[in-house]
């Protein structure tokens, strides 16, 4: 902690049925087993910042620190958060909507994923809470953020992961030092276990048993949005689904900004994409149900397989409040979307971030997106870490010796086709 | 028919701070019952007033989620492990 060690925390209290905690490793309510949810004292929140305070300070997460559950501002994260809010117009153009914008997570620092926000403020809380372990179940984006703000934080840190995942995925945590134990089962399998060990030798589970605080931290994306809008809310936002937590939390996030004066009105449209293979959320909303049936994932976007989604009737709740509406992704609709964002505007997302430019595409397609309204799409994981994902689909490079008469005939035999080497005329 | 069932530190409460006890039933209703009848207070942790499953409890029998099996009417047999387990949110 450095300076203004101050909290705006109140108490930790059941999304269900209301009952209250203190303040504590503590994530599921005794009475009901409802999610707990961090509160806090906005009336002192909203007296003590300001748009100029904000403003002034480090471009990171921590700029709106009164709004995290934390006390004071961390040292753990530094540079995360933040990211561009990109104007879209190239990709506007090809959607043929006015005012297209992408908040860009595929450069958060450190680890290239959203998951950086909510890991940097699950971290600080392990080590105001005195945990000498942190651990988490994840294949990918979340290991490695786990691993990476532990390191710098000098905490031991354990990673679980389903038997057989990639060579890759298993270096991009072990290299900051992390251990990895592999489990024989599925993901959902691994995530049962993480939950019964973090019961039995209370280590911190970054989103199991501080899942109040780790959730907190995706609210960071929707106050930047705002803050990178002029304090304004976008008209729509499409965000991905997997277990549910940063669709809530942007929506939140959104309501926070008008409960302490930092924004005054503006309604936002919050839409769903998941994979159409990996979708319980997308089924209940358009069966018009809060029954979420779980479902076993099928998709290339591995980041948002997530087939039985805790907090997906928080979503669903978000959604249907807000005006907004969700669609599923198959995987071609997916890379395809992922090979137009990278053509039109130099970003490579990955397979979650397509999902989210192939739902945004279908939405304007179904006129619930109208073409004149400002629109924010979710990248919230980096193409390199996924190369896999669209290295089947993508063209071939051209072979030739190194010779100027080789390239001379192949620059003839391209000459008149689809796409000659100097460019369409 | 004995099984083993997993308690979570939320319900151990009512079972005496013990994390695995035993209990009888061909059926996982019928497991939740006898719980219910040996530990009073822990069926309504698990059932809502119409007698399913909380939104935010998951019940594993053998590992599998029971809402991919019979729901609460899946069969139990003699030896089985459950385990009881709050629902999990975050990403991967």
């Amino acid at each position: 902690m450095k300076s203004e060690a101050v909290s705006y925390v109140t108490n930790l209290k059941c999304r269900e049925c209301g009952q209250e905690y203190p303040i504590s490793p503590l994530h599921v309510c005794e009475m009901c087993f409802g999610p707990l949810e961090v509160g806090y004292d906005y009336p002192r929140i909203k007296a003590a910042i300001s748009r100029a305070t904000i403003e002034k300070r480090a471009h990171n997460l921590w700029r709106y620190r009164e709004l995290l559950p934390v006390t004071g501002e961390s040292d753990i994260g530094p540079h995360s958060g933040f990211t561009p809010l990109v104007r879209c117009d190239r990709l506007a153009a090809e959607l043929g909507v006015k005012k297209l914008y992408l908040k860009d997570d595929t450069v958060n620092h450190p680890t290239l994923s959203y998951k950086d926000r909510v890991v940097s403020v699950a971290i600080t809380k392990a080590r105001e809470f005195g945990f000498k372990t942190v651990s988490c179940a994840s294949t990918g984006n979340l290991a490695t953020s786990v691993a990476a703000h532990a390191a710098r934080a000098g905490l031991n840190c354990v990673i679980f992961m389903p038997e057989g995942v990639e060579a890759g995925k298993i270096v991009g945590s072990t290299v900051y030092g992390a251990q990895v134990i592999t489990i024989r089962g599925n993901y959902d399998d691994v995530n049962r276990l993480c939950s019964e060990i973090a019961d039995k030798y209370g280590w911190a589970f970054v989103n199991i048993n501080l899942r109040p605080y780790y959730t907190e931290g995706a609210k960071t994306y929707g106050f930047e949005v705002a803050e990178q809008l002029g304090w304004k809310l976008p008209e729509n936002i499409v965000l991905p689904t997997a277990g549910g937590t940063i669709l809530p939390k942007v929506a939140k996030a959104f309501k926070e900004l008008k409960e302490v004066g930092l924004i005054r009105d503006g309604e936002c449209k919050v839409h769903s994409a998941q994979a159409a293979g990996s979708a319980p959320v997308i089924h209940a909303l358009h069966k018009g149900t809060d029954l979420i049936t779980p479902v076993k994932p099928d998709t290339i976007a591995k980041s948002i397989a997530i087939g039985n989604p805790a907090d997906g009737f928080y979503v669903l709740k978000a959604v249907r409040e807000s005006g907004g509406w969700g669609e599923g992704a198959t995987d071609p609709e997916i890379i395809d979307a992922i090979k137009l964002l990278a053509r039109t505007e130099g970003i490579f997302a990955e397979p979650a971030g397509g999902t989210t430019l192939a739902v945004t595409m279908k939405l304007i397609a179904q006129k619930r997106i109208r073409p004149d309204e400002s629109i924010v799409v979710s990248i919230t994981g980096n193409g390199y870490k996924t190369l896999e994902a669209v290295a089947a689909t993508i063209a071939q490079p051209h072979v030739i010796e190194a010779r100027l008469k080789d390239f001379d005939a192949l620059f003839e035999r391209l000459n008149g086709t689809s796409r000659p080497l100097a460019g369409a005329a | 028919m004995p099984v083993k069932v997993r308690v979570p530190t939320p319900l151990r409460r009512f079972t005496g701070g013990n994390d695995e006890v035993s209990a009888n039933g061909d059926s996982i209703k019928a497991v939740i019952a006898d719980l219910e009848k040996n530990h009073p207070g822990i069926g309504e942790r698990l059932l809502d007033e119409k007698g399913d499953l909380r939104r935010f409890v998951n019940v594993y029998l053998n590992g599998d989620d029971i809402r991919f099996l019979s729901q609460l009417d899946s069969k139990v047999k003699d030896g089985d492990d459950i385990s009881i387990v709050p629902a999990i949110a975050g990403g991967r």
